[in-house]
């Protein structure tokens, strides 16, 4: 039992890390723009197939580095030529815009690759199992995962606690116009908060990709969690993205393991369980399988008891 | 003008009209219609089932197609959402099709066949056809079976049976965690379990019976773990497209070694994805030949013929095979395309499959009776792999088709 939850643990962290890395471009970007970016999860599903390809061609290790890149460099440029104009003719606009990219993007993928999963595996390096407990395993692919977010984490948070450019691109978020006053360019530091949320998630797709399947479905089926992490987490605030991703990866993993249902939590009660009638199916259902719901409950009670998120300032 | 010339002009108009329109009626393709998912987590599933049926239906139309008309398939998609396949058989019937092939969920299927149903009862105009490759849910040709549904797979209980009796005869096996998607199908695997193995092995202790929401889960690791921690020495599942892909991956990468008996681990990524870790570990129930170490040769020609036009797909549904060509037989018997008729010329029909296997459509359920095939995950003596992976399916054993047909459990009603 002990093992279990150790490892339910351990796999909320992953997952949690993984949807911090994807949630603290989005956060950003919502800051700047005051709109959420539909199209950020399809930035993670081209990093994911775009270090696919180069993987075959050069190497794991390369791709892990090139691919972000390539997807920051994208997302500078949808930004660029795109949210810059659209940016003039409001909210409904740009979000229109986002929107947009995401449908884009999911059938240009479809066309480039085709719709089947690929087979896109983690480095043979990695591929051994970094410790064991009783008859569990916990790949080192996945400690992999966690060194990199824990990695990219620490970066941000030097990068916007102790770095002028941080401190200018936090001034940009809530004061552009006392910004652009002071002589900075404010565009430029948008169009480099797209593009590094962009690499963001693109790199979130690398690593996430042979763990998660790389399929033209995988932006849809992780968007809609990480918005609502965003959410939870207060929109625009990285430590809100970071606590909301941390709790909903560990939450959604150890209700897996919870088999208790309303019926067997009140007879353990010694309550009297009515377990017939219209209601039998709610006793009978156990937390497990009401675990990917969960986030979802949690986002509608936050937003009830606190509007504005864990550590948000403005209302949703 | 005179009368007379009038008359005799408005003849010849009619004439020309009379002599063209039976050409013109006879180069109009038959049309049928496919409504499975073409976008979403299961679009690989159904892009290349379609694949499969445009690759038949061709098959057909070189051989000089049915009554002299081409076949057509017209996709529709449907996002595996029973709400929107009921908008898409709008469009199918608004259209004049008057076949549907549908396979993907059994969620969807009962929805298609109830709004089905209700519309040949409303309107013996426009009656439709609802044509079922893949959705085995038992419960669409027992108690919610009616004349205008027709299925081609074996249901999940043929199918369980043919698993349990494999299960039976392996003693090592004490503890079994049974893990499904959350919908009909999922349950109607998981009590199908329970219940045969109830009969056929009571020493077997069930140690899980696991329903997960279908196509949301991300990683399936927890779900591993749990198995891992029940101590369970095989695992039973239904699960199919990403769900399958993520939990093979996933007791791969979590270090699960037991044996998997399922019902559709293969094709469309999963074979890839379960890659060595899963060789003479995962066991798969099929209607087919595997085609693995000897393929009958219609079967052998129709893979490689398949697998020139796309070298990236597979034929894993031999099924969708006789099911065209069964549906075109019916139409050939019916001299039409008229529901009633080709439903009635489906009763009862026999015919010979790609595996040499000799199948025929009870007319009491509309339950295509057929032999099940169990087969292993395996790369020695792979002729045909699946996703170019060098693994594929390797026959152990089949269950010739009167041992695989369970009683049939439908009152059927058909129109007077």
């Amino acid at each position: 039992m002990l093992e279990l939850a150790l490892f339910s643990l351990l796999n909320g962290l992953v997952f949690g890390m993984l949807l911090f890395m994807l949630s603290s471009g989005l956060t950003l970007i919502f800051g700047m723009m005051g709109v959420l970016n539909f199209a950020h999860a399809s930035f993670y599903m081209l990093g994911a197939y775009f270090a696919y390809t180069l993987g075959a061609s050069v190497d794991f290790w390369p791709a892990l580095l090139l691919a972000p890149l390539l997807v920051g460099g994208l997302g500078a440029l949808v930004e660029r030529f795109g949210l810059r104009r659209v940016h003039r003719f409001g909210h409904v606009a740009e979000l229109i815009f986002t929107f947009g990219v995401a449908i884009l993007v999911e059938e240009v993928v479809q066309l480039v690759w085709g719709r089947p999963a690929k087979s896109y595996e983690a480095p043979a390096v990695l591929d051994f199992a970094l410790f064991r407990l009783a008859d569990n395993a916990f790949p080192a692919y996945k400690g992999f995962m966690l060194l990199v977010a824990v990695g990219i984490f620490l970066f941000l948070f030097g990068v916007f606690t102790r770095t002028r450019a941080g401190l200018i691109i936090q001034a940009s978020l809530t004061h552009p116009g006392m910004v652009a006053m002071l002589g900075h360019n404010v565009p430029r530091v948008f169009m480099v908060v797209f593009g590094v949320g962009s690499a963001l998630a693109g790199l979130a797709g690398v690593i996430a990709g042979p763990v998660l399947g790389t399929f033209p479905g995988m932006a849809q089926v992780l968007g809609s969690i990480v918005f609502v992490v965003v959410v939870i987490g207060g929109l625009g605030s990285l430590t809100g993205a970071f606590i909301a991703s941390l709790a909903i990866g560990v939450i959604q993993t150890s209700a897996v393991a919870l088999d208790l249902s309303l019926g067997t939590t009140a007879a353990s009660l010694g309550l009297p369980v009515d377990g017939g009638g219209a209601l039998q199916d709610l006793w009978r259902v156990t937390i497990a399988q009401v675990a990917p719901m969960l986030p979802y409950l949690l986002l509608v009670l936050v937003l009830i008891v606190r509007p504005t998120g864990l550590f948000g300032t403005r209302e949703t | 003008m005179s009368k007379a010339k009038r008359g005799l002009i408005g003849v010849l108009v009619l004439a020309v009209v009379a002599w063209l329109a039976p050409g013109a009626m006879s180069a109009d393709p038959i049309r049928v219609a496919y409504i499975d998912p073409l976008s979403g987590p299961f679009a690989a599933t159904g892009e290349n089932g379609l694949k499969q049926f445009r690759y038949a239906a061709d098959q057909i139309n070189r051989a000089g197609g049915v009554l002299g008309r081409q076949v057509e398939i017209v996709p529709f998609d449907n996002k595996v959402s029973p709400q929107e396949s009921l908008i898409q058989l709008k469009k199918v019937i608004g259209d004049g099709i008057p076949f549907l092939f549908q396979g993907n969920s059994s969620g969807v299927a009962h929805a298609i066949s109830d709004a089905v149903q209700k519309h040949n009862e409303r309107n013996p105009g426009s009656r439709v056809l609802y044509l079922n490759y893949s959705a085995v849910d038992p419960a669409l040709t027992n108690e919610k079976c009616h004349f205008w549904h027709f299925r081609f797979d074996a249901h999940a209980d043929m199918k369980m049976a043919a698993l349990t009796d494999v299960i039976k005869a392996n003693a090592k096996i004490k503890k079994i965690y049974v893990i499904g998607q959350d919908y009909s199908f999922g349950k109607a695997v998981a009590d199908a379990a329970v219940k045969m193995l109830g009969q056929k092995r009571p020493d077997i202790q069930i140690v899980g019976n696991e329903l997960h929401p279908i196509g949301k889960v991300k990683d399936f690791s927890p779900y591993v773990q749990k198995i891992i921690a029940s101590g369970a020495d095989a695992v039973i599942t239904g699960n199919w497209g990403a769900d399958m892909v993520n939990l093979a991956k996933a007791a791969n990468d979590g270090g699960l070694k037991v044996p998997f008996y399922t019902y559709y681990a293969a094709s469309d990524g999963v074979t890839a994805a379960i890659g060595a870790a899963g060789v003479d570990r995962i066991r798969l129930v099929h209607e087919s030949h595997p085609g693995n170490p000897d393929a009958p040769k219609p079967l052998a020609d129709h893979i490689a013929g398949y697998k020139k036009l796309h070298a990236n797909n597979d034929i894993n549904q031999a099924r969708i095979h006789t099911a065209l060509n069964m549906l075109a037989l019916a139409v050939k018997k019916a001299g039409s395309t008229d529901a009633d008729k080709v439903a009635a010329a489906l009763e009862g029909m026999e015919w010979t499959n790609l595996s040499g296997d000799h199948v025929v459509m009870r007319p009491d359920d509309h339950q295509l009776l057929m032999p099940i095939y169990i087969s292993v995950h395996t790369n020695k003596g792979i002729k045909f792999d699946y996703d170019n992976s060098g693994f594929g399916l390797s026959l152990e054993s089949k269950i010739e088709r009167d041992k695989a047909t369970l009683p049939a459990a439908c009152t059927m009603k058909r129109p007077s």
